[in-house]
């Protein structure tokens, strides 16, 4: 294959793979800056993947499924929320066992549901989040670069990852730059000093995590209605505590956080490219570790290049009035 | 959009009721915390442009009330009129409306934001930043010009020094309006110089019409800046005074309730051997900053030397090393006649007290309590290895509670009570609770780092009475303390540290604040530039 191909599908399937990712990273970005830690993305974005995958197969409308998936992580994050909240429980705990629940209760509603194992019936293609083809992608594509970029990587997406690519700059506009930003920054670092500025701690931390519950649903949307075509059990294979790491490895900051996804998601379309490839004095490497290589990266990063990471200083810590 | 309508509110209604109207009046205020009756039938007024100070022993329920008046907590009874009208206050942003202002003892700072934000935060202009902060940048300049307030409005605010820090709260009050503020020991972190400067503000804020509300421990600051005085002892209203009319020790008799001492009570003292010696001694800081060097000095067995500097020029450094918290980079530390090893290590602050050395640290909340754990546990950490509290591999609870509970007894914590959060004590009994924990196993070198920071005069007392019948057993202390009264009155000795290295040392009998002042900041006595600067 001829290098510049090669390049240009390694680039389309990093933004494939980094769009659940970003979308999840920045969900987390919103709870963790506001102080709640937030380990249950990961369950968030598989119980949206199921809901939307099943509200539709049911309705038969990819739209109606993005709000169910919303409207199923939103309703986890507000257990959390309660729990972490305004019950000032653990949040590493609360996070986990949601995690658990949902590992579980997606296969099991699958097969009270539908009556197969462990998944759901195939969504047909038009209740799914196609690929969007820009105008002249099919005429352009032969012409050599340019051609290739735009009909390859800037045409030929999903809507999502579309959407996740434009909220970015929407997420750092409004962490930065508007009065809800500043006070998400601020209960995040400082709750006693939000609270005596007579803004309520728990009302921010609940927006903030419809916010995070928002993002998640459309991460987990992406995964089953649009990057495939059903819900299977573990579809998000690990990729809630991979954003949870871009998250930490981008410091909390709109922009670091992005390219780590990016970093994290190149990883995996290179490993996807290099499956069954003979390289050259090495040979075959086996499937195992080469899947395992995203992974290995971000133990790597995070041991060793993150330096320190400053977390905002409340992250994790229940709000409670103290003298 | 709810902060323009707080600044309207405080707008119209303009500084004060009208004449003979207290601008802030509480009536009769009831607040119980579980048993502890913190505030029975408190009733005060506060004239329209006036200081007002309220001074009282520490558990006196001067915070609980003023948290009441900003809406931190809720009364159980009683009422609050502002302009003589009742209001509710059910939050701070109810305060906030009534143009209520406060000055926290522990500041209510977003320490990675800029001033700027800080002083916006929470009652932002609209939905968008840009327009608010430009907006606020004006006013906060217009606010330095009137009351001398300067500070960067683009300097982070976690790096600026407390004294800026505070300026900030008082601009972030000032900013939403507040006609009254109240300050809860304002003082307390402040160098010498940063009180002058707040003192300036607070006075200038007067002139102006508006009324504050001072809680402090020190009636020097009472008796220099208010006009009016209310005395509180155990929940309850002693007495309102005019300042002009009454002195330190009326207001000191009313707060304890007998006369107090404000003078050290003590024979000259007998130094004996030298138990704490310490030869060319250098630290650094844990951010690896070289904070002293070169210091050399001794502690004999009867005496207490003091420490006296502004805050920041080695002290603290010098008090852990000693402790063995942090590592000294060159020299000897030895006590009764032997060297001990490096600090710094785990194990080491352990091996120090083994050899007979009690440490008192600087920061209670920081490095002496743990504030979550009852009193009992906060009452034996680092000695909690000893055998009396423990059966085998498992803590002796009952043990503990017994051994913290006579220990509370002995050194006035009120209430006496093991069982409590160590975070629900008072300041100043907090402060009990270590001092009595370093000084009831009797060390043979005592290190005390700022004793009766935040601490009532009956408790200075008490505290400053333990440390001289420590001294006349024949224990080495040494003090560290940014209070001039205090090293005066209490030191037998005073070396003056500037710069990370000593400058000075003077004898009790020739101290003198001038001379201290001057050595403080750097110049020597005879006028020349210190060395080490
Ligand atoms: N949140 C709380 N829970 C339980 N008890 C409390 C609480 N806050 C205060 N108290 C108790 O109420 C009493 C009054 O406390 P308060 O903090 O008002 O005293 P203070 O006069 O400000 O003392 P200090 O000079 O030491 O600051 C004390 O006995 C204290 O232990
Ligand atoms: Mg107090």
């Amino acid at each position: 294959m001829e290098a510049v191909t090669w390049i240009v599908l390694v680039i389309d399937a990093t933004l494939r793979v980094s769009t659940p990712l970003i979308l999840a990273a920045f969900a987390g970005m919103f709870a963790e800056r506001s102080g709640v830690v937030d380990i249950g993305l990961e369950g968030k974005m598989l119980g949206a993947a199921f809901a939307a995958a099943a509200a539709a197969f049911a309705t038969g409308s990819a739209w109606l499924g993005l709000l169910a998936g919303m409207g199923a992580s939103v309703g986890l994050a507000m257990i959390h929320a309660f729990a972490c909240v305004t019950h000032r429980g653990d949040q590493v705990v609360s996070g986990m066992a949601l995690n658990i629940l949902v590992a579980g209760l997606g296969p099991v509603l699958s097969l009270a549901w539908f009556g197969q194992g462990g998944h759901t019936p195939i969504v047909a293609d038009t209740a799914r989040f196609r690929p969007i083809h820009f105008p002249f992608a099919d005429r352009l594509s032969d012409v050599p670069f340019i051609g290739q970029i735009y009909s390859e990587i800037v045409s030929g997406h999903n809507l999502i990852v579309y959407i996740a690519l434009g909220m970015v700059p929407l997420a750092a506009w409004f962490i930065y730059k508007t009065r809800f930003g500043l006070r998400l920054r601020a209960v995040g670092e400082a709750p006693e000093a939000v609270d005596t500025a007579g803004i309520s701690v728990a009302g921010m931390r609940y927006r903030a995590m419809i916010v995070c519950g928002i993002l998640c649903g459309v991460a987990g949307t992406s995964l089953s209605i649009a990057q495939n075509a059903l819900f299977v059990r573990d579809m998000s294979a690990g990729m809630g505590y991979l954003a949870l790491a871009a998250l930490i490895f981008g410091k909390w900051r709109p922009v670091p956080t992005l390219f780590a996804c990016f970093l994290f998601a190149f990883a995996d379309a290179v490993q996807a490219r290099l499956q069954g490839v003979d390289i050259p004095g090495v040979g075959i490497i086996p499937v195992q570790a080469i899947q395992a290589l995203p992974y290995l990266l971000t133990v790597l990063l995070l041991a060793g290049f993150v330096g320190k990471a400053v977390p905002p200083k409340a992250s994790g810590v229940p709000y409670v009035k103290e003298r | 959009m709810a902060g323009e309508e707080h600044r309207g509110a405080a707008a119209e209604r303009g500084p004060s009721g009208g004449p003979g109207v207290p601008a802030l009046e509480v009536v009769g205020i009831q607040k119980w915390f579980g048993s502890v009756h913190a505030n029975d039938d408190v009733s005060v007024a506060v004239a329209p442009g006036t200081i007002h100070g309220i001074v009282g022993e520490n558990g006196a329920g001067k915070s609980t009330l003023m948290s009441i008046v900003y809406g931190y907590y809720q009364a159980d009874g009683g009422e609050i009129r502002v302009g003589g009208t009742p209001v509710t206050i059910k939050g701070p942003e109810d305060a906030i409306a009534h143009g209520v202002g406060m000055v926290h003892q522990h500041f209510m700072l977003v320490d990675t934001f800029t001033v700027l934000e800080n002083v916006v935060l929470g009652v932002e202009k609209g939905y968008l930043l840009r327009s608010t902060l430009s907006e606020a940048r004006q006013e906060l300049e217009r606010l330095e010009r009137e009351y001398g307030l300067d500070v960067d409005p683009d300097a982070i605010v976690g790096s600026l020094p407390v004294g800026l820090q505070q300026r900030v709260e008082i601009l972030k009050a000032l900013y939403r309006g507040a006609d009254i503020l109240i300050l809860d020991e304002p003082t307390g972190v402040l160098t010498p110089q940063e009180v002058d400067d707040l003192f300036r503000i607070l006075r200038a804020l007067r002139d102006q019409g508006r009324t504050i509300v001072l809680i402090t421990h020190k009636l020097r600051e009472i008796m220099a800046l208010t006009d009016r005085v209310t005395v509180m002892r155990a929940g309850r209203v002693v007495d309102h005074v005019a300042t002009a009319e009454t002195d330190r020790a009326q207001l000191a008799a009313m707060m304890v309730g007998r006369s107090v001492l404000l003078r050290v009570d003590k024979e000259e003292a007998a130094p004996g051997e030298a138990l704490l010696r310490v030869e060319s001694l250098a630290v650094r800081d844990r951010s690896g900053v070289l904070r002293v060097h070169d210091v050399s000095f001794t502690v004999h067995a009867g005496e207490i030397v003091g420490i006296a500097g502004v805050a920041g020029n080695g002290q603290s450094e010098l008090l852990e090393a000693l402790a063995g918290t942090l590592a000294s980079e060159q020299g000897t530390i030895a006590i009764g006649g032997a060297p001990v090893p490096a600090g710094g290590r785990a194990e080491a602050a352990r091996a120090m007290r083994r050899r007979g050395l009690g440490h008192v640290p600087e920061d209670r909340q920081r490095m002496g309590l743990v504030t979550a754990f009852d009193a009992s546990e906060s009452g034996v950490l680092g000695y909690h290895r000893e055998r009396l509290y423990n059966r085998g591999a498992l803590m002796s609870r009952g043990a503990v509670v017994d051994a913290v509970g006579s220990t509370m007894e002995d050194f006035d914590v009120r209430p006496p009570l093991p069982t409590l959060r160590t975070a629900n004590f008072s300041g100043g009994n907090q402060q009990k609770i270590v001092v009595g924990r370093e000084m009831s196993r009797s060390p043979d070198v005592l290190l005390v780092g700022q004793p009766t920071r935040g601490v009532d005069i009956g408790a200075i007392e008490f505290i400053h009475r333990k440390l001289v019948a420590m001294r006349d057993e024949g224990k080495a202390i040494l003090l560290v303390s940014v209070e001039l009264d205090e090293i005066m009155s209490l030191a037998d000795r005073i070396l003056v540290m500037f710069g990370g290295a000593i400058v000075g040392e003077v004898s009790q009998e020739e101290a003198d604040e001038r001379t201290l002042g001057l050595m403080m900041a750097g110049e020597r006595a005879d006028g020349a530039e210190a060395a080490g600067a």
